[in-house]
């Protein structure tokens, strides 16, 4: 039971001297208790603060970027590696406008994330109800739990020549491998993201006479929502290098022209400058998702339960 | 309906009973404090009031709807604002009230708890005195005879516990509600109970019981001297563990 020793300790000694030991009500007319209640209600609770464009947000990391780049042309214009096997900065944005012209870029963008986006909605949609099932039920978790944080550590690039064999080169096998590295890692976020719930949410839960259902729709998936979305974030993560992994192993078929599928031709062709395209391409989106989607909504949620005073994000 | 509590027992696994032969009633309508120092079980003897936990013994007596209960720290959720707290007990309490009903009842309850105009903040934008009201008015949202309460203020700074039992005991005049108080502060039992029940510690039993007239109430002086009297018991009984 939580205590304050401190206060009792104090209260003992002065027990003989009766005068100011209780107040048995407060003095003072009904309207200046409500003006004392409004003042301190007042002094105790936050200002509402205004938002605004922080220009520090968005100058930092393009300044960090600019920065890394210009060591890149310093490191490239020492001359200590052939240009061909160790493109500078330039090279390499004119190949991608040679690539944008041909169409690559905007295609194998697309087709990846388009099947990065089904993949993960496709995650979403089996996971959730997946992990909440494992985090509510003791027994099925119990049984299947190590299972499932097995698959996690589990590369899905293993799963390729799997796929590649069941469903041949063809989407199948891409989805597929996608799956297999989201839906564990979202089904672990979730399950975390429960056991992070003060227990007395749901003893609150059960004394406002909540079912089982209710309990896990209106009190325990909303308490591990933040334990959620860094699952979905996780999840998103596996996603996208499985994709990438996949496309880069295979190659052919029925399968559409990824961003993997640029990278293996650059390699094929031994072109440094479409390599780099290709990677950076791949960490550009990754970049964007983040700051778009993720990062706008993880902060919404923070915020609204006042989780960020003090973060540095 | 009264509450009834019959050589109540418990323990848990192997170990000493936590409480042991608990008996008391509490008549309809009564706002009684149970006094005892910390350790002694008093919150687990209200979770067994609350259903929250079972006795391994003896027997209990409590209205068939359940009780309301309000928790040490507001135990408001986060992601809800204050009236959403209360809206979602009043659905919880009934699953066949409309939306607009409830929105009307959770604004008649942060009225009751003169928080009208705070609806729509976040529990984390609240203070801690506001929050407790809130977790008040969610409590009394659910509907219930009967509002257990385990040491509500005791974390809270004096002016606003004064302020907050004035407050407690505004609403339970109005509202008539039975009330069990925990608390180990000897002063809040003395403002606030009509009965105050002294709980021995290991095992947790109700040594003695004390009387708060109307005298107490108005009188600082009588007040200060029962506050005396029932600190000196509660001191034997803590002195006893000395050994």
């Amino acid at each position: 039971m939580p205590s304050n020793p401190t206060t009792q300790e104090r209260t003992l000694p002065v027990s003989e001297s009766s005068e100011h030991i209780t107040s048995p009500s407060l003095k003072g007319n009904p309207s200046e208790l409500r003006d004392l209640e409004a003042g301190l209600d007042n002094l105790q609770s936050d200002a509402a603060r205004k938002a605004g464009i922080d220009w520090k947000r968005v100058l930092l990391p393009i300044a960090a970027l600019v920065v890394l780049v210009l060591v890149w042309q310093f490191y490239v214009s020492l001359g200590l590696k052939r240009r061909d096997q160790v493109p500078g900065p330039l090279d390499v944005l004119n190949q991608l406008v040679t690539l944008w012209g041909e169409g690559k870029v905007q295609e194998s963008v697309w087709t990846s994330l388009q099947r990065g986006l089904v993949g993960f909605l496709i995650s979403v949609v089996v996971a959730t109800p997946v992990g909440l099932l494992l985090a509510q039920v003791a027994p099925l978790r119990r049984a299947f739990g190590p299972l499932i944080s097995g698959l996690q550590v589990l590369p899905s690039v293993a799963w390729v020549p799997a796929a590649i064999i069941w469903f041949g080169l063809t989407d199948g096998t891409v989805y597929f491998v996608v799956l297999m590295g989201a839906i564990p890692s979202i089904i672990n976020g979730l399950i975390s993201g429960v056991d992070q719930i003060p227990p007395q949410y749901r003893s609150v839960g059960t004394v406002l006479g909540a079912n089982r259902l209710q309990m896990a729709l209106q009190i325990v998936l909303p308490a591990a929502l933040p334990g959620y979305i860094g699952g979905l974030k996780q999840g998103w993560a596996f996603s996208w290098r499985s994709l990438m992994a996949a496309e880069i192993i295979a190659v052919g078929g029925t399968i559409g022209f990824g961003l993997g599928s640029l990278l293996d031709q650059g390699r094929a062709l031994s072109d440094m400058a479409v390599v780099m395209s290709a990677i950076l391409l791949i960490l550009a989106v990754g970049i964007l998702i983040e700051l778009l989607v993720f990062g706008p909504i993880e902060k919404r949620l923070l915020q609204r339960r006042g989780l960020l005073a003090g973060s540095s994000r | 309906m009264p509450v009834v509590l019959e050589n109540l027992g418990k323990r848990f696994g192997d170990g000493a009973p936590v409480l042991d032969d608990v008996n008391a009633t509490i008549a309809k309508g009564e706002f009684v404090a149970l006094l005892g120092a910390s350790g002694c079980g008093k919150s687990t003897l209200l979770n067994i009031m609350a259903g929250l936990e079972h006795p391994t013994s003896g027997a209990l007596e409590v209205p068939s709807d359940g009780a309301a209960f309000m928790f040490q720290d507001s135990a408001l959720f986060p992601w809800l604002t204050a009236r959403g707290n209360i809206e979602l007990a009043l659905q919880l309490a009934d699953k066949s009230s409309t939306k607009a009903s409830r929105r009307a009842r959770a604004t008649e309850l942060l009225e009751l708890v003169h928080l009208g105009g705070a609806g729509d903040k976040r529990p984390h934008e609240l203070s801690g005195g506001m929050r407790q009201r809130v977790a008040l008015a969610r409590s009394l949202a659910q509907d219930r005879q009967l509002l257990l309460m385990d040491e509500p203020f005791a974390a809270l700074d004096a002016i606003t516990r004064d302020l907050l039992h004035d407050e407690l005991e505004r609403i339970w005049k109005e509202t008539g509600r039975t009330i069990v108080f925990v608390t180990h502060n000897v002063r809040e039992a003395v403002r606030l109970g009509q009965r105050v029940l002294l709980l021995s510690s290991r095992p947790g039993r109700v040594v003695a019981e004390w009387d708060v007239t109307e005298e107490h109430r108005t009188d600082a002086g009588r007040a200060g001297e029962l506050t005396g009297v029932i600190t000196r018991r509660l001191r034997e009984e803590i002195r006893r563990h000395a050994k």
